[in-house]
């Protein structure tokens, strides 16, 4: 695998990101799942994205914080290739998964999509059961060979979304029909059915009420132990809660990265100061 | 004329006294529009409306149904020489006498004596009459006019509630609207079976509609050779029903693959372009669908049959090839074919606008778990539109049934019960229109038989809307 001499090339031609990413400076995470490098999007003439680089530690909770519009989603959205479905996005730069170049040619995006799999803003379970909604993605990547099979995935997604217990004894309901918090559970039993190695969350909370964000906070914590997960959030009392590392990002620019503790409690930006103390944004 | 006159002059009343109206309830605050509990403009509508609406009602009323007022007048006495007419010689003579009147067309009855005074009489009735009528409406529509103001204009006062009143003239307004839809649907309704309850006194009703043999030409006279006349209506809606599938094959597929373009796939750009160029194709008149039909489509399908025929006959097919080499121009499959291609728009157009109404998200959601593009459409986006589609298409559907001159032109106009789509057949409406064209007796069973015709139709595709709700709100009731 190249990953390796990719990972000392990069970080000897990219000096400037190793001193604002400061996690991958103090080796305070293990491996690096995702590797962004001099990322640029445009949506058509306009530049949304300006020279991301950023390293995502495998096994724990990144979040991406920052005002409305300042391009955490966008970026978010390069991982799994998102911007490919939005007409005029072009996105330049080099993202790796494992070492991989995500926008390689070679990479089919929907294999990638089913290694990284996303939740986004809004909950949006399909107009289907329960059940369907969770098999979703095992029936069009054919992941079982049996009905029996079938369901015991859907049991283990449902089981480790926390969802089980509420929803067992109605799996044939419309997935539309649970409430805010369920739908979101829901979803992200989905998107965990496929077994991906990254998770990536669009502001899941941003529609849910304080109970239900709580539910869904604690389900984060628990899948760090198995997955990647990346996470824009407008709250910053919520990047400080379930995330390991925090990047903070500002007009399209990344402006720190580090451990969560360190960015909340001593940031070297004064912008990302004045955003954490509540000043702007 | 002088009706839009009168109109035009009340119009103009009206609106001068909405700005008395608003200028007295400005006045009596001093321009403190708080003071007024409705604001001037309300003032000076309440005033507006009643000086204009019950005057214009009036003149239009008198412009609509003077003529019938006139007539009814006219026959209040019946001079002795016109009441030794028969009956309907004496509506003549009526006729006659309003048209010496106002210069009509009058029949050509000759008038002698007596006869003669009575007409000129009653034509010199019926001009003073007509007159009364016209003057009479107008004095009453000014007097109304005036009233109006006089009742209203001094109502306004600070605490007046112009604008409660005003917003109920607007609501009667609405109901007028909705209303008038409604009676028409049953005017029309009612008429329908009026007319086909006298069909079915000369034709039974099982007759009608289990009978396989439709034959509708009957002895106008007694002396007249015809044939008996023969009202089964299956081979028409055989006709019907087959051509509907026809152009439902051709056109459900298309229109709904032509949408998932359209929404799923075309850029921006190219949906911009290609939508408008494919709802050009409803905006095609279908009689001109119907020369396309006839006059190249027709030919076309003809010939390759017939060249195919040719190539069978000999062979193991042999009777097959005989039947194929000698097929005609005119068979349901051209007429079904074309109003296909007719029907596109309407599947397309629809389909397209309801899949583009599932939200992004769900799309979002499906790709983002590694889903193809076809498989997001197959499984998402076709799912939570269906509803919405088989609206769509059954839409479509009652456009075939209904559409009369594609078939009239294409597929002959032979009644025969058949699902051979070479064949010629004939449909309801084609039929309804050979009926009721050219001159006709209207009190024959065979001009009645088409209301009975559209009686049927008409339920068929009421009964079809029925249906399509029922499945439409049953998916709802599941997914929403």
């Amino acid at each position: 695998m190249p990953s390796q001499r990719d990972d000392s090339q990069a970080q000897a031609a990219a000096p400037v990101h190793i001193a604002v990413d400061r996690a991958h400076a103090n080796g305070t995470s293990t491996g690096i799942k995702i590797r962004a490098r001099d990322v640029n999007v445009f949506y058509g003439d306009k530049q949304a994205l300006f020279d991301v680089s950023l390293d995502v530690p495998e096994k724990s909770v990144t979040a991406l914080i920052g005002p409305s519009g300042c391009g955490k989603s966008t970026f978010l959205r390069c991982i799994n290739r998102m911007n490919d479905t939005i007409p005029g996005a072009t996105v330049r730069g080099r993202i790796e998964l494992d070492g991989e170049d995500v926008n390689d040619r070679s990479i089919d995006p929907v294999i990638l999509r089913a290694r990284v799999g996303m939740v986004f803003q809004k909950p949006n379970p399909f107009p289907k059961t329960i059940f369907e909604n969770v098999a979703y993605g095992a029936r069009i990547h054919g992941l079982t060979s049996s009905k029996a099979e079938l369901e015991a995935l859907v049991q283990t997604a449902l089981k480790k979304a926390g969802l089980w217990g509420e929803v067992a004894d109605r799996l044939h309901q419309p997935g539309t029909g649970l409430s805010g918090g369920q739908q979101q559970r829901l979803v992200i039993a989905r998107a965990i059915a496929v077994s991906p190695e990254v998770i990536l969350m669009d502001e899941p909370c941003s529609a849910l009420d304080p109970i239900a964000t709580a539910r869904i906070e604690e389900l984060i914590d628990e899948l760090r132990n198995q997955y990647c997960i990346v996470i824009v959030t407008h709250s910053m009392a919520q990047a400080a809660r379930v995330s390991q590392k925090t990047a903070f990002f500002h007009l399209g620019k990344l402006v720190e990265a580090g451990p969560t503790g360190e960015i909340f409690t001593n940031p070297r930006d004064s912008r990302t100061q004045d955003y954490i103390t509540g000043r702007f944004g | 004329m002088l009706t839009w006159i009168a109109l035009l002059a009340l119009f103009l009343f009206s609106g001068a006294t909405y700005a008395f109206g608003r200028r007295k309830a400005q006045a009596l605050v001093r321009g403190q529009k708080g003071a007024l509990h409705s604001l001037p403009g309300y003032h000076g509508s309440y005033v507006a409306l009643w000086a204009g609406l019950p005057a214009a009602l009036v003149v239009l009323a008198a412009a609509m149904f003077g003529g019938r007022m006139e007539a009814a007048l006219l026959r209040a006495d019946i001079p002795p020489a016109v009441a030794a007419l028969q009956g309907q010689m004496q509506d003549v003579f009526f006729d006659d006498a309003r048209a010496l009147a106002h210069g009509g067309q009058a029949s050509e009855t000759a008038y002698d004596g007596d006869l003669r005074v009575a007409l000129e009489a009653k034509a010199q009735q019926a001009k003073r009459l007509e007159q009364l009528i016209r003057y009479g409406a107008l004095a009453a529509g000014a007097v109304l006019g005036l009233a109006g103001l006089a009742l209203a204009y001094p109502r306004i006062s600070p605490s007046f509630r112009a604008r409660n009143r005003v917003e109920g003239w607007i609501a009667v307004l609405f109901i007028a609207c909705a209303v008038t839809a409604i009676l028409t649907t049953v005017g029309i309704v009612a008429s329908l079976v009026w007319e086909s309850w006298r069909f079915f006194q000369s034709v039974s009703p099982i007759d009608f509609l289990l009978g396989t043999d439709w034959d509708p030409q009957i002895a106008m006279r007694s002396d007249q050779y015809a044939t008996k006349g023969a009202f089964g209506a299956v081979p028409l809606f055989v006709g019907t029903f087959l051509i509907m599938l026809i152009a439902m094959i051709v056109a459900a597929p298309i229109g709904l693959f032509s949408a998932i373009y359209l929404s799923e796939y075309a850029r921006p750009l190219t949906r911009g372009v290609v939508k408008p160029l494919l709802e050009i194709l409803a905006g095609v008149p279908t009689v001109v669908y119907g020369f396309f039909a006839a006059l190249t489509v027709g030919p076309i399908f003809r010939e390759g049959f017939n060249s195919l025929g040719r190539l069978m006959i000999g062979g193991p097919l042999d009777g097959l090839g005989v039947y194929l080499s000698q097929v005609q121009n005119q068979m349901a499959l051209v007429a079904g074919a074309v109003m296909g291609i007719m029907l596109i728009p309407f599947v397309s157009s629809l389909s397209d606008d309801i899949m583009n109404a599932v939200p992004q998200s769900l799309r979002d959601g499906s790709l983002a778990m590694g889903a193809t593009r076809s498989e997001t459409v197959k499984k998402v986006v076709l799912p939570a539109a269906l509803p919405g589609i088989m609206a769509a298409m059954l839409l479509a559907v009652s456009r075939a049934i209904g559409e009369t001159m594609i078939v009239t032109m294409a597929a002959g106009l032979q009644a025969k019960t058949t699902l051979n789509p070479l064949d010629t057949v004939t449909t309801v409406t084609v039929q309804i229109v050979t009926l009721l064209t050219g001159d006709q007796e209207f009190d024959s069973p065979k001009t009645l038989s088409a209301f009975g015709l559209g009686l049927t139709l008409f339920v068929v595709t009421f009964i079809l809307n029925v249906i399509a709700l029922r499945i439409v709100q049953k998916y709802r009731e599941q997914y929403d």
